[in-house]
Formats: C-alpha cells, sequence, structure tokens
C-alpha cells in the first residue's frame, strides 16, 4: 500500500480488499464492550479540519482512539490564505509538534496532495474541496459488499450534484476498480465538466433520465447512492427549484416503489429528507444509510492501522 | 557616448553585417573597420530590434518582497528587452498621474530598459469609474496603454466610454477579457475534462470569447482601438481574425505560456501551473501559434507575475495567478516558433519588438531621449539591439532568476534560443548573457 491516502488511485481493487478484511476484523471490535485496540499505542494522529465537519472527523477521532492513538483535533477554518498564512507554514507547524499520520479535509480540491509533498508523515484526505474523500468510497464499497456480496457486475446508480461531489468522484473510481456497473444520473447543470469524455476513460456510464436507469436502460440497478444537494444551488442557476429538482431527480417514496427488493440505498449524509430523498426511502428497510455510518468507524480504523501502524508487507507498494 | 561595434551579426536572421553605433544611433551598416570604445563579436548570433513587452508586473509600489522597478528591469534586460510596459495593478493602483510619474522615474533610475506605466481604465480597478486617464496622459509618463489587467472591464458602458475618452490622445484599451459571471474569482483551471475530474472551478474559454466579440464590436461603433490581452482560446483568435478582416481596429497578444504550456500540467495541483488565463488544452495552443504566425495576433506579451512563494504555497484555489516570463520568452518563441519552421526571425522581430512597440507608441522618441523602439535596424535609428544565440541550447535553471520570485514554470525545461547581448540607446545592459552592472 503506498504511503498516503490522498485518492482512490492511490490503492488498489486488492488493496481494498485488504483493507476491507481488516475493517471487518474491526467491525467486531466495535461491538464489544470494551473496544479498544492496541494497535497505535503511542502514536499521534492530528484531524487537520479547515472546513467544518462533524460525521467525518467523529468518525477518524473515534476510530483513531479506538487503535489507541493519541488523536488531536485542529479546527483551521476559513482558508489559511485570508489568514495571511500559507497552507505550507500551517501544515509545517502542525507537525513541526511531532505527529505519525495527518488527517486532512480542506475546501480546496488538491489539498490533500500538495500537502503531502511537504511533509514526511502519512497523510489520509478526509475529503479535499470538490476533488475526492477516499475513505468515504471505501466504506460506501465495505457497506455495499457486506449487502451484496462481491461488487463484480453489479449495477450501481450515483444520483445527484454530481459536479460538486468529492464523494462521487471517489466513488466511481473505487466502484469501477471493485467491478461494479456505474451509471451517474444528474441534470446536464450537475454533470462534472467534460464528463463524456471522462465517463468513457473511467468506464462508467452518465444519463439525464433518472426514470428511465431505475426501469433498466442501462441494465437492472443494484443499488442507489443518492448524494446531497445544496439548496444554495438554485442561485447559481443550477436548477430552478427544490420541487422540480426532487420530481426529476429525488428517491422519491414512488421511485422507491420501483427499486428491486432488497436493493440497498446508500447516502453519505447529511441528507436532505424531501429533496434528494424522501423519508420513506431514508428510513426503508433496504435503506443501509446507519451501516455507512458504523462501516466508516471501522473502514478508518483499517485505514489508520495499515498507513500507521507500521510494516505493511503483502501488500503492492 | 561612446561608440560601439557589433561585428558580423545576422540581421534578423538574414546576412551578416557590422553594425556602428555612436552616441546610441546606428550610424554605419555593412563591413566597418573604423574602430569602437567596445566591439562586440556576435559571429553566428541574430540581430534583433530591442525586444519591448506590452504586458509586465513590477509589483513596485507595494509588493517589493516579489519584484521592484530595478530587478524586474534585470529579468527584462537578460531577456533581451529594452522596453516593458508595467502593469497597473500595484498597491496603489497606477490611475493617477502621480503614481504613473512614479513608476515611470523608477524604471529611469533604474536604467536598464524604457519602463513604461499602463494606467489603469478604472479607478482602483474597480470597474466603476473611469481613472483619470487624460491626465496620466498628459503626465511626465506620457501613458498611452490602459489596463484593469488581472480584473476585466466588464461592465459594457464603462468599456464604451473608455474606448471613445481614449481616442483623444492616441490611447488604447488593453482589456483583460474574463466575463466574471462565466469565470468568476474561483475559476482556476480550464474548465474541460481535467477540471472535471480534479474538481477544480473551471474557467471557460467561452467567458475570454464573449468580452472579445463584444469589444471588438464596440470598437468597431465607438471608432477605437481596443487591444486584447493574453489571448488563450482558439474561439478568440477566430473572433479576431474576423474584426480584422472588417477593418476594426484591434490587436492582440499572446504570451509565451500558452503558445507551450498546456492545462494537464495542472494534475499535480502545482500552483507554479497557476495562470490567468488558465493554460488550455492542445487544440487552443495549436490555434494561437497559427495565429502568430499569420499576424492574427500581433505581439507576444510575457504577463510576467512574480509572486513571493507565501503566495504561492496556498491550496491551488486560494494561490496567486501568475508566472515568470521576462527571461525565458525569446527561449520560448525561439523553441516554439523558429524552431519548428513556422517563423522566421523576421517575424519575432515583429512579434516581439516592432508590433509592440507600435500598439503601445514606443517607436517615437520620448521627451527625455528614451524610446525609439521597435524600429527598422537602419543607419540613423536608436541603438535599441538585441542579440541572440539561436542555437544556444539550455535548461532554464529558476535559482539563477534575476527576478526576486522562483515562480518559473520553465524550471527544468530545455529551450533553444538565448539572448546573448542587449543594448539601450547602444549602451550595452547585458553581455555573454550576464547583466553589465
Amino acid at each position: 500500500m503506498r504511503k498516503h491516502l490522498l485518492s482512490i488511485d492511490d490503492l488498489s481493487a486488492d488493496d481494498m480488499q485488504t483493507i476491507f478484511e481488516t475493517a471487518a476484523e474491526m467491525h467486531d471490535v466495535q461491538r464489544r464492550d470494551v473496544k479498544k485496540l492496541p494497535a497505535l499505542r503511542g502514536r499521534t494522529v492530528i484531524n487537520l479540519f479547515f472546513e467544518d465537519s462533524t460525521r467525518t472527523r467523529s468518525s477518524f477521532e473515534i476510530a483513531g482512539k479506538w487503535l489507541s492513538a493519541d488523536v488531536i483535533n485542529l479546527s483551521a477554518k476559513g482558508s489559511s490564505a485570508s489568514k495571511g498564512e500559507s497552507l505550507r507554514d500551517t501544515v509545517l507547524t502542525v507537525t513541526a509538534m511531532g505527529v505519525d499520520g495527518l488527517v486532512i479535509r480542506h475546501s480546496a480540491s488538491g489539498a490533500a496532495q500538495q500537502v503531502s509533498e511537504w511533509v514526511s508523515c502519512p497523510i489520509i484526505n478526509a475529503g479535499d474541496g470538490t476533488h475526492e474523500h477516499p475513505t468515504q468510497a471505501l466504506l460506501d464499497a465495505y457497506t455495499l459488499q457486506r449487502t451484496l456480496g462481491s461488487l463484480e457486475g453489479r449495477h450501481v446508480a450515483i444520483v445527484g450534484d454530481l459536479t460538486h461531489s468529492r464523494v462521487f468522484r471517489s466513488n466511481v473510481k473505487s466502484l469501477v476498480k471493485l467491478g461494479a456497473q456505474v451509471t451517474a444520473v444528474a441534470p446536464p447543470t450537475l454533470m462534472p465538466s467534460g464528463v463524456a469524455t471522462w465517463s468513457k476513460e473511467a468506464g462508467f456510464t452518465t444519463a439525464y433520465d433518472l426514470d428511465e436507469v431505475l426501469a433498466g436502460a442501462h441494465g437492472s440497478v443494484d443499488a442507489v447512492m443518492m448524494l446531497r444537494v445544496q439548496r444554495e444551488r438554485m442561485s447559481g442557476a443550477y436548477f430552478p427549484s427544490a420541487r422540480e429538482y426532487t420530481v426529476g431527480y429525488g428517491l422519491t417514496r414512488e421511485r422507491l416503489g420501483t427499486l428491486r427488493e432488497g436493493a440497498p440505498i446508500l447516502h453519505p449524509g447529511p441528507m436532505n429528507r424531501g429533496l434528494e430523498i424522501a423519508a420513506d426511502a431514508a428510513d426503508a428497510a433496504q435503506s443501509v444509510i446507519l451501516d455507512q455510518v458504523s462501516a466508516g468507524v471501522a473502514v478508518r480504523m483499517s485505514v489508520l492501522y495499515h498507513l500507521l501502524a507500521g510494516p505493511t508487507e503483502g501488500v503492492t507498494p | 557616448m561612446t561608440s560601439l561595434l557589433i561585428k558580423g551579426a545576422r540581421i534578423l536572421g538574414g546576412a551578416a553585417a557590422d553594425v556602428y553605433v555612436d552616441g546610441g544611433t546606428i550610424t554605419e551598416i555593412g563591413s566597418v573597420d573604423t574602430k569602437a570604445d567596445r566591439t562586440v563579436d556576435a559571429e553566428g548570433l541574430v540581430l534583433l530590434p530591442g525586444l519591448v513587452d506590452l504586458h509586465t508586473h513590477l509589483r513596485e509600489p507595494g509588493r517589493e518582497d516579489a519584484e521592484t522597478v530595478l530587478t524586474g528591469s534585470r529579468a527584462a534586460a537578460l531577456g533581451g528587452y529594452t522596453a516593458v510596459l508595467a502593469m497597473a495593478n500595484t498597491s496603489p493602483v497606477t490611475d493617477t498621474a502621480e503614481a504613473a510619474e512614479r513608476v515611470h522615474d523608477l524604471g529611469r533610475a533604474a536604467g536598464l530598459v524604457d519602463v513604461q506605466p499602463v494606467g489603469a481604465v478604472t479607478k482602483g480597478l474597480a470597474g466603476e469609474e473611469l481613472a483619470e486617464l487624460g491626465l496620466m496622459a498628459r503626465s511626465r509618463a506620457k501613458v498611452r496603454v490602459f489596463s484593469d489587467d488581472g480584473r476585466c472591464v466588464a461592465d459594457a458602458r464603462v468599456m464604451r466610454r473608455a474606448l471613445e475618452y481614449v481616442k483623444a490622445f492616441g490611447g488604447v484599451i488593453s482589456q483583460h477579457s474574463q466575463d466574471p459571471a462565466l469565470a468568476g474569482p474561483t475559476a482556476c483551471c480550464h474548465e474541460g475534462e481535467l477540471s472535471g475530474r480534479l474538481g477544480l472551478p473551471g474557467w471557460p474559454g467561452v467567458a475570454e470569447e464573449v468580452i472579445v466579440a463584444r469589444d471588438v464590436m464596440l470598437a468597431r461603433h465607438t471608432g477605437s482601438r481596443v487591444h486584447v490581452a493574453h489571448v488563450s482560446t482558439a474561439g478568440s483568435v477566430e473572433v479576431i481574425r474576423w474584426a480584422k478582416a472588417q477593418g476594426i481596429a484591434v490587436t492582440a497578444e499572446v504570451t509565451p505560456h500558452h503558445l507551450l504550456l498546456t492545462t494537464d500540467l495542472l494534475a499535480g495541483y502545482d500552483p507554479t501551473f497557476k495562470v490567468n488565463p488558465p493554460l488550455r488544452p492542445d487544440e487552443d495552443v495549436e490555434a494561437l501559434r497559427e495565429a502568430l504566425a499569420d499576424g492574427t495576433i500581433d505581439a507576444v506579451a510575457t504577463d510576467h507575475a512574480p509572486h513571493a512563494r507565501h503566495d504561492k504555497e496556498h491550496a491551488f484555489v486560494d494561490a496567486a495567478f501568475g508566472m515568470l516570463g521576462l527571461e525565458t520568452a525569446l527561449g520560448v518563441v525561439s523553441t516554439v516558433m523558429v524552431g519548428s519552421g513556422r517563423m522566421d526571425w523576421a517575424g519575432v522581430a515583429r512579434a516581439m519588438s516592432t508590433a509592440p512597440a507600435r500598439i503601445a507608441g514606443l517607436d517615437g522618441a520620448a521627451p527625455d531621449g528614451a524610446g525609439g523602439h521597435g524600429r527598422q535596424i537602419a543607419v540613423g535609428a536608436p541603438a535599441n539591439l538585441t542579440l541572440v544565440d539561436p542555437s544556444a541550447t539550455w535548461v532554464v535553471d529558476r535559482a539563477e532568476s534575476a527576478s526576486l520570485s522562483r515562480n518559473n514554470p520553465w524550471h527544468d525545461r530545455k529551450l533553444t534560443g538565448r539572448v546573448h547581448a542587449t543594448f539601450l540607446r547602444g549602451v550595452p545592459t547585458v553581455l555573454e548573457g550576464a547583466l553589465v552592472r
């Protein structure tokens, strides 16, 4: 495994399976009364968050703590540029305190990669702008595998604000690597630029019509991943109204009824109930949204373990 | 004033001749045996009229940690320039006669190149009220080129009035063409597949093209001159080509980086390659080369934009826009245009000296004896000259720059063609590729 986890590009399919196997063991630990493992005792992990986050930060914090690492949360909200300090100075200052791993969240795409070029410790990308969120994609794939078994040949529809979604960019890579078929659904205004050529190279398809996709126009759908759509997007003229968005792209009660029985419903959270996902869908028996959250801790424990616990024999470099 | 003899230079890449300079003026061309105070052996070298840069950021006043008029002048001289236009986006902005005279005087004090201030079009570059265009024009600096560069004069009414107003004194508006509604302040990567993959805010070519199209129509309507700064797309080239065919008074420049570097360099999020307008894909680069070769684009201008290291060491979207260019421009043009056979040295002289000098009004003599740029190399012309070694192959090392900044996208790149010497009115500022003082 590579030193850093900046992007799903850093992982092979085998690496991902290794992470999932360890995550499954960690998942069992989660159900114990005493949850601590000694794997990272004496190691210090800093969660350096330049952007607000509750769930991802807590998930990494719990993951680190259950592995006995000393976890420190640093909030550096607001761009460092506006504070007069360069990102490089901020990061060098933090790492000079003596850290073994840095978990970074930043509102700017590419920030984790830039930081990895300045410091010597492993960097875990906890979300960089609209670029990637690799641990989210790992926990999504892990959750899907536990529900569906192997993802080989399975068809996942990813629906929503693709252009602003780091979750989409990481997921499309991980799911394709694991052999799944991916159909990305959004109105044209929320498709990433250049997606026509990108999708061809990356091996996924795109569609504007969610009902056609759910009806099997691209093959029967095995799982649906709904992405958060921010209401502020309306001011950017991305779509006319919340109502129109829901009619076109929401997982409504009607659409829930068309899903294959037991087809898992995913959402990275936080959800806009009633906008991109109806309450009936979010709370349906086939919804795995809370399983995603619980898997998040296990997967992040696994990632921390593989990147920080020392020797990593038997894994691709 | 001393005399100078340049022996055996190929004038504009043509036949070799000796050039004798006395008192800053060319007095003899041919086979010259007259003894001079200084003789420069120019065998195998190409002699060009001194280069003129329409687009330089010297950062003084305000950001003297990134560049000063003196250090920028050094970089310019090393790059073969005898005149540079210093953009107005300093702090304070060059939007008054006093500010323009200050930059002008700092340039004269440095004495390496003629530093000609560009005046802001609008007060504080805010795009709302006209700056004191006429007072800048009447000042000691005799400002003729006006630009809000870094920002677009987006309001069509303001642009229209500016174009009309500067007609009274033969001014020209150099427009940074960027529709802010289509490419806002965070737009930092050519909008296309790469921006989609990287999740970087896109800067689509059409945001430039709609402004270029609007401005040439305004120039037609007002009968004024408009200059398109740093053209970066094939679509803009099409519009300019059409406008010129209509007889509209439009001129255009392209930067060395838009002639060679492409958007894929952004894949690693290295802010060294963050520039405005952004690096574009191959198709645009090809169209720009073609347009420069056929004269649709009149000039090469560097958009030399030095930045302190800490202003580039931010996350990509937060980092400053811009890259160095003065010391490498000739080498890039030589490599891309001459090396490929698309342009000869006469073409380089046109694009890097004659045309920019004419656009900026620097071909005539200034009251203080400066000026006389971009003139034909002929007896009686001021000896603003650049000697180029056309076959010198060199690898750019950012550490060796005379600029105070190191945001050099050409670092480690191999170029063919290098400035050997530069003469400002007969006085060498650079000899053997090194500053004289």
